[in-house]
């Protein structure tokens, strides 16, 4: 099988992750709750995770790293805990779901007020609405790093640039990039990164978070559990316990601190190389395929996505054939990005996602176009 | 019966302020362990670190230095 829908998840982990997590799961007790070996083997574990999560995101304290399930629930956290009645919210039409509703709930309940910064027919975004959508009372601008679809990037040291420079915050939905292309949170003016474990990381499903930058306050979206003050009726203030209520997922955290390391081994630069060679060559493989029409700008800054339909076939039965036909794996249909297929026009139709990881080969991506110009023929 | 004996205790807001003490102290070779919060202390639960009474001034000024973070040190008999 060919495993390209590294978007969603990557399938394949560095062993060393794998290992990781099998060995939390036969040593580590609760961290934060017990000084007894166990327990502190598990503190240890976290501490260490949020050391290189703050390192690789150029996040000043580790202890403003907060991890949750995954970069939904860190969404929701950070969204759920800055805006006060009356905000006004920029966020983009490149954004996938896990942006979208929870601002569509607050801006139901009338808490904020929403812009969106438009995507043109080739998926990008107008780098000049971020200034001409502000207001007085915007408060944050909330965006991805890239397109879930198109792969195509948002320029977010401009746009973190944008945003301090009017006062406002700067959230970043960074799902689609954590691991794969470097971020730096201070040279970005990045308030608050939510990223997951799972994909460009390439830890374990179950794993995400977010890192604050200083001084930057959230409201808990939880509270609960926190292994200190338990006779206090409030959640601890001070962070990651003020956003951590409940016992974290120490085991899939086990397994993200590998790959962590496994990252630092190789080195971002070299996974972003890898990847971009990758993605052109398929891009340019099945570009010139008559019948193929592919979605994006592939002239500026990409990440490893392309999405592409062949001519008006449903993208739903073109994906279940390249896995029935073929044994490649990609993912068809709406990918939680409607905003973005209304700006390509792919409501209906959908599109077919293909996305390569760091493990995937030339030799894979040339099935993939072969099979590609197959079913175009 | 057990003996009891004077203790520095310091205590944290959090557990991963703990977890930075601790690796500090470690890689620093600073006295001293992670043990449960004293009752005397705080009815609570939390990590706190245990060390002899005479190495108070060594620590707080070398956490101090290091930019670590402490809610309180206490010196009791435990």
């Amino acid at each position: 099988m060919i495993y390209l829908d590294n978007a969603a998840t990557t399938l394949r982990k560095p062993q060393c992750v794998t290992d990781a997590v099998v060995r939390a799961m036969n040593t580590m007790g609760n961290p934060g709750r017990g000084a007894h070996s166990n327990a502190l083997s598990a503190s240890r574990v976290v501490y260490d995770a949020r050391c290189k999560i703050a390192k690789l995101f150029g996040c000043k304290r580790p202890d403003h790293v907060v991890f949750t399930s995954n970069s939904t629930e860190a969404l929701n956290i950070a969204l759920n805990g800055i805006f006060e009645q009356g905000d006004h919210v920029i966020t983009t039409d490149l954004e996938h779901n896990s942006v979208l509703r929870p601002l569509y709930r607050l801006e139901k309940a009338g808490i904020i007020s929403l812009s969106f910064v438009p995507a043109d027919s080739r998926g990008r975004a107008d780098q000049d609405a971020f200034l001409s959508l502000l207001r007085p009372n915007t408060r944050a601008i909330v965006c991805t790093h890239a397109s879930n679809l198109t792969g195509n990037m948002i320029d977010i040291a401009r746009v973190g640039k944008i945003a301090h420079d009017h006062g406002a915050l700067f959230v970043v939905d960074a799902s689609q990039t954590a691991g794969a292309v470097p971020i730096d949170m201070e040279r970005m003016n990045i308030d608050i990164l939510c990223f997951t474990g799972h994909k460009g990381l390439m830890g374990p499903q179950g794993t995400g978070g977010l890192c604050i930058r200083e001084g930057v306050e959230i409201r808990p979206f939880k509270v609960g559990g926190s292994g200190v003050h338990s006779y206090d009726k409030e959640q601890p203030s001070p962070y990651p316990t003020r956003l951590e209520a409940g016992t974290l997922n120490s085991h899939g955290i086990a397994g993200l601190s590998a790959a962590l390391d496994y990252l630092n081994e190789v080195g971002i630069e070299a996974i972003r190389d890898r990847e971009a060679m990758l993605t052109r060559r398929f891009y340019e493989g099945v570009s010139k395929i008559d019948g193929v029409t592919v979605y994006g700008d592939f002239g500026s800054e990409h990440t490893a996505v392309v999405a592409l339909n062949i001519r008006d076939e449903d993208s739903a039965i073109i994906s279940d054939t390249l896995y029935e036909d073929y044994e490649i794996a990609t993912r068809p249909g709406a990918h939680c990005a409607p905003r973005m297929h209304e700006a390509l026009g792919t409501t209906e139709q959908g599109a077919v996602r293909f996305s390569f990881s760091w493990f995937n080969t030339p030799e894979e991506v040339d099935e993939a176009v072969r099979a590609v110009a197959e079913l175009a023929e | 019966m057990r003996q009891k004996k004077l203790t520095l205790i310091v205590t944290f807001a959090t557990t991963t302020q703990a977890m930075a003490v601790e690796k500090y102290c470690l890689e620093n070779s600073l006295p001293g362990r992670i043990i449960p919060v004293p009752r005397e202390i705080t009815a609570g639960c939390g990590l706190s670190w245990k060390a002899a009474p005479g190495d108070r001034e060594l620590l707080a000024a070398a956490l101090e230095g290091a930019g670590l973070g402490w809610e309180e040190m206490h010196i009791i008999e435990i």
